[in-house]
């Protein structure tokens, strides 16, 4: 057993620092972590087995070799190497044919340990070169917030000084008013000093007019006089009267019979208009009652009564009006009874022409329902299509004009000429064949471009639904790895906790080891260990930690999972850090499994 | 279109009589009186001094020739030469002089505006006036002739006086509500009379001849005013222009604005027509532009001519800056005048010294604008037809109507520079005043100068 345990000890001191990298859970049981550690050693002890051997067996101790060897195949579920012993005593035999078989089952297992191991390998350098990527991603995305952080507080600086100045124009605005306001009662006391200065001046200027005026005019000036030839006569022919109060009632009898005529001249002009208007509204009225009159037993079943009982009632109106010829009467009553039922009609009228709007309406949107929904492209090409016809009917009729000018510049013969209609009839048939094969064509080819779309939309669902599987898939990884990278200077030896428990391979590989070492958890599968996890997650001391890494970890990975394609996310480089990485269990971006 | 040949005139004095028969003018102190039609001289009188104003009576036997240096105002008869009549304000002086409408009745407005004398011609009867007041337009009478309002000033307000003109008898006395009232204007069917304040302050107000105030508007405040008013001939329509660059309208029957007229220095609107004057070298310009001399042949062919074209949207016009911090700044519109059946109104915005606005009315929107190449100086309507003479104190006439606009070289030797215009009743002939000449211009007959107007209106 002493040969074991030192085997097992390389075996683990060459891979602890690799496996160390990779385990995530601190809080493993101790019994379930050594059971992983040695699980983790058994392949490269498959692999250092050559090596072995050399030291193993040696000429004295073949037989204590290959008991050690049954022993050891036995645990593991081989047949045994011996023949079966008939007695207790008995030498057992070897039996080469079971060690043939055992060593090619072991061979067997070995190579498919070492495949096993090659895709874990190279899974790891994928996942390392990710894991590069997205910090390189994640340093450049600090750098960005960064830069939007600063530019945030540039940005309220200069929003600062804007407010500051606005602040300040207001001020300024204010300040303008004021100005404007004092400018104004400036103006207006000057403009009152300037009156009052002015009614002084004006009183000063009043006295010394008035001192002329006695100066002047008192003086019995001899200059002051007419001297005329012959008074002439009035123009009217009349003497002057003398001025009298009769003369006086006279004028202002005048006065206000001019201002009488010029009112009543006013009157007739807005009466002339208010008949003409007045003529204007019956005319209106009367053509709506003839326009309103056909449609109301049809639309009557629809409309409510009310709106009948009000066209009758202004047909009635109408009718009495009409016969009394009440137009001429500027009558309260009759104008009331004018503006009602004008009203009452231009109602009826509004409400139709809105029923009528609303039908239009209607009629569009069912002829948009009947037919199924055309797209606007469709419809372009519709019209382009129909375009292109017009042009090719337009060409035909030209060029038929064109044969029948000929033809009546010709002026052959009957027999030619039917012969050569016939001609025509053939040759149009020839064309119409053509035109129609070519438009088969062209159908056959919009449906094979319609179906083409749709499966194109088809696959590109589903390229879709991976590629959010994959971002779901690969957004886990990233979970994990953020956290087993934060441990990785830890001391202790993790247990790293997600196999793909979809991978046959890896279960049989599991059970297969199982009886050597203690029960340990991992058998059944990463889910129930992911579940355990995150369930433990919360009473561990690194918690807060943890919840840090993680949250960054999906702000990163959601950030970059819709920047980058699938290809992105396939490293192409391989990390030299990864090189030496044996073991790391990772979903391939392809895999099917659900986090 | 035909010319006269070219009198000798002085002081811009030359005044169609209202019954279109005669010509008036002054050459120095002589007052030449010529047939319309024969252009023969009919009268020649002889004044004391130079003459400085003259008008005819509303009858046209009679024309007053006033000189204001002298205080002197002399009266001819046209049916009696040997007839005279002279008025002498002795030293009280005279600053105006007119005729009251009945033709018999000269009112003298003695120096400082003392007072109004009111001569009769056929009575001794001497009338005096006292504090009128000394505005722009302090008299106007209604154009029946029946009623004269008179602004008058006392005791630093401002009062209107109505009188009938028949008798002289005071009707109406009332005060208006204005600073400083500076002129009123009849309103053409005689009913209500428009009084407006000082530039100082925007006020309008609209009297009834019973001297109730109908309505005042004011557009504005603490800014220039009112710079001139308008009636329309209809009475429909009161143009106020101000200061502003406006003109506003105001109805006859609310009293409030219609409508505004701003008068921008560019034009943008495609509908509009703007016609824009262009001078052209003889050789290229085309005969139908230019009007040789029929009478005199021997007059030097014009050195340029020029003609309208329609310039293309958007214009922008010649606009001057005006000084402001001087009294009567040149700005706002200081020239309206409406079209004889008031469907169109021209206006002159003085800042823009060269264009010509002319407004529709019916539709309330610009209808046309002429840009000159000089500063224009006179408009008037022709009284028949919407059809407005500009002058712009060059050597030609320009004619624009809704059909179109021509420009006319005005014959002669030397430059006929038009200071002046006016038309003939009858809208056939206008006389043309220049410095020292006057010049009579015969406008064919309706049909062939509309014809005329048409076809130029296509060239240009």
């Amino acid at each position: 057993m002493g040969d074991w345990m030192t085997v097992t000890d390389r075996g683990l001191s060459s891979e602890s620092k690799t496996i160390s990298q990779y385990t995530s859970e601190i809080k493993m049981s101790p019994s379930s972590l050594y059971s992983q550690q040695v699980l983790c050693s058994s392949i490269p002890l498959s692999k250092n087995v050559h090596s072995f051997f050399s030291a193993f067996c040696t000429e004295d101790n073949i037989e204590q070799s290959i008991s050690y060897l049954d022993q050891e195949l036995t645990t593991f579920g081989f047949p045994s190497l011996y023949e079966e012993s008939k007695g207790k005593e008995t030498k057992r035999e070897l039996n080469i044919v079971a060690v043939l078989n055992c060593m090619n089952e072991l061979l067997v297992l070995q190579r498919k340990n070492l495949l096993a191991q090659e895709n874990v390998e190279t899974q790891n350098l994928k996942l390392g070169s990710d894991m590069d990527h997205l910090q390189s991603c994640y340093s450049k995305l600090k750098e960005q917030l960064e830069t939007s952080r600063r530019e945030m507080i540039g940005l309220q600086e200069r929003d600062r000084q804007l407010q500051c100045k606005n602040r300040n124009l207001h001020q300024l605005l204010k300040n303008e008013k004021d100005e404007v306001q004092k400018l104004q009662n400036i103006i207006a006391s000057r403009a009152t000093q300037y009156n009052h200065d002015m009614k002084r001046k004006e009183r000063e200027y009043n006295k010394l007019k008035e001192r002329l005026h006695q100066l002047v005019m008192n003086k019995k000036d001899k200059k002051i006089a007419m001297d005329i030839l012959n008074y002439v006569g009035r123009a009217d022919g009349k003497r002057g009267s003398w001025r009298t109060g009769k003369t006086e009632a006279r004028n202002e009898d005048e006065m206000y019979k001019i201002l009488l005529n010029d009112y009543e001249y006013r009157q007739k002009q807005i009466l002339m208009e208010n008949a003409e208007l007045k003529k204007v509204l019956q005319q209106m009225k009367k053509e709506m009652i003839s326009l309103l009159s056909p449609q109301k037993k049809k639309p009557r079943e629809r409309v409510d009564d009310s709106t009948g009982t009000v066209i009758s009632d202004v047909e009635e109106d109408a009718g009495e009006l009409s016969r009394e010829s009440m137009w001429d009467l500027s009558c309260e009553t009759v104008r009331e009874q004018l503006t009602n039922s004008i009203r009452k009609q231009w109602r009826i009228l509004k409400s139709h022409v809105e029923k009528l709007d609303n039908q239009v309406s209607k009629v569009h949107l069912e002829g948009f329902n009947d037919e199924d929904v055309i797209s606007r492209q469709d419809h372009e090409q519709e019209t382009e299509k129909l375009e292109l016809e017009i042009q090719q009917c337009k060409e035909m009729i030209k060029t038929q004009q064109q044969l029948l000018q000929q033809q009546l510049a010709t002026a052959c013969d009957d027999d030619t000429t039917s012969l050569l209609r016939d001609c025509y009839l053939l040759e149009e048939k020839e064309r119409l064949k053509e035109e129609w094969s070519l438009f088969k064509e062209q159908k056959k080819n919009f449906e094979r471009e319609r179906r083409s779309f749709t499966e194109a939309a088809i696959r590109l669902g589903l390229e879709r639904k991976a590629f959010e599987e994959e971002r779901a898939s690969w957004l886990k990884q990233q979970f994990l790895n953020m956290t087993t990278f934060d441990h990785q200077n830890s001391e202790n030896v993790k247990l790293f906790s997600a196999f793909s428990g979809s991978s046959d391979r890896d279960n049989l590989i599991v059970h297969s080891r199982q009886p050597q070492k203690k029960p340990h958890n991992v058998s059944n599968g990463s889910p129930v260990c992911m579940s355990k996890l995150t369930k433990s997650l919360p009473a561990s001391p690194s918690t807060s930690d943890f919840c840090q890494t993680r949250s960054c970890v999906s702000e990163h990975s959601s950030i970059n999972v819709l920047n980058m394609t699938p290809e992105e996310i396939k490293p192409n480089q391989v990390g030299g850090e990864c090189t030496n990485q044996k073991w790391s269990v990772a979903s391939r971006p392809g895999s099917q499994e659900v986090f | 279109m035909n010319f006269s040949e070219v009198f000798k005139l002085s002081s811009l004095l030359c005044k169609f009589s209202p019954d279109g028969k005669y010509l008036a003018s002054c050459v120095q102190y002589r007052l030449v009186v010529r047939d319309v039609n024969t252009l023969q001289i009919l009268q020649l009188y002889t004044c004391l001094d130079q003459i400085q104003h003259i008008e005819w009576s509303a009858d046209s036997l009679f024309i007053l020739c006033a000189m204001y240096k002298r205080g002197l105002v002399q009266v001819w008869s046209l049916e009696q030469p040997e007839w005279h009549c002279k008025i002498d304000e002795g030293s009280a002086g005279l600053v105006a002089s007119c005729w009251s409408p009945d033709g018999r009745h000269i009112l003298n407005t003695t120096e400082f505006h003392l007072r109004i004398t009111v001569w009769s011609l056929c009575t001794k009867s001497v009338s005096y006036i006292k504090y009128p007041k000394a505005c722009l337009q302090g008299i106007t009478f209604t154009r029946d002739g029946r009623y004269m309002a008179l602004a008058e000033r006392r005791d630093c307000k401002d009062y209107v006086s109505i009188f009938v003109c028949s008798d002289w008898q005071l009707l109406r006395h009332f005060d208006t509500d204005t600073q400083d009232l500076t002129g009123i204007e009849w309103a053409p069917n005689g009913c209500v009379l428009a009084v407006w304040d000082s530039c100082l302050e925007y006020k309008i107000l609209l009297y009834s001849l019973d001297g109730r105030l109908l309505s005042a508007y004011s557009a504005y405040e603490w800014s220039l005013g009112i710079k001139c008013v308008a009636w329309s001939p209809s009475s429909q329509f009161l143009a106020v222009g101000s200061y502003d660059g406006k003109v506003r309208i105001l109805n006859h029957v609310t009293w409030k604005m219609i409508t505004e007229f701003g008068h921008p220095a560019t034009i943008n609107n495609p509908k509009i027509v703007v016609y824009k004057e262009a001078e052209k070298s003889p050789q290229l310009g085309l005969g139908c532009l230019s009007f040789p001399p029929p009478g005199a042949g021997a007059g030097p062919l014009p050195s340029s001519e020029s003609k309208y074209e329609i310039a293309s949207v958007p214009v922008s016009l010649q606009t001057l800056k005006p000084v402001t911090d001087r009294a009567n700044p040149k700005i706002g519109i200081g020239m309206l005048a409406f079209s004889p059946d008031s469907y169109f109104l021209a206006t002159r915005n003085d800042n823009i010294p060269n264009a010509v606005w002319v407004w529709d009315i019916q539709k309330l929107r610009l209808f046309a604008v002429l840009e000159q190449l000089s500063p224009v100086r006179t408009f008037q309507w022709d009284p028949q037809q919407p059809r407005l003479a500009i002058c712009t104190g060059g050597s030609r006439l320009y004619l624009w109507s809704p059909a179109g606009c021509m420009s006319v070289q005005v014959p002669g030797e030397g430059d006929f520079a038009v200071l002046s215009l006016c038309w003939h009743l009858s809208g056939d002939s206008m006389a043309l005043l220049s410095k020292d000449h006057v010049c009579l211009c015969f406008l064919e007959t309706e049909a062939s100068v509309s014809t005329a107007c048409r076809q130029l209106g296509g060239h240009t």
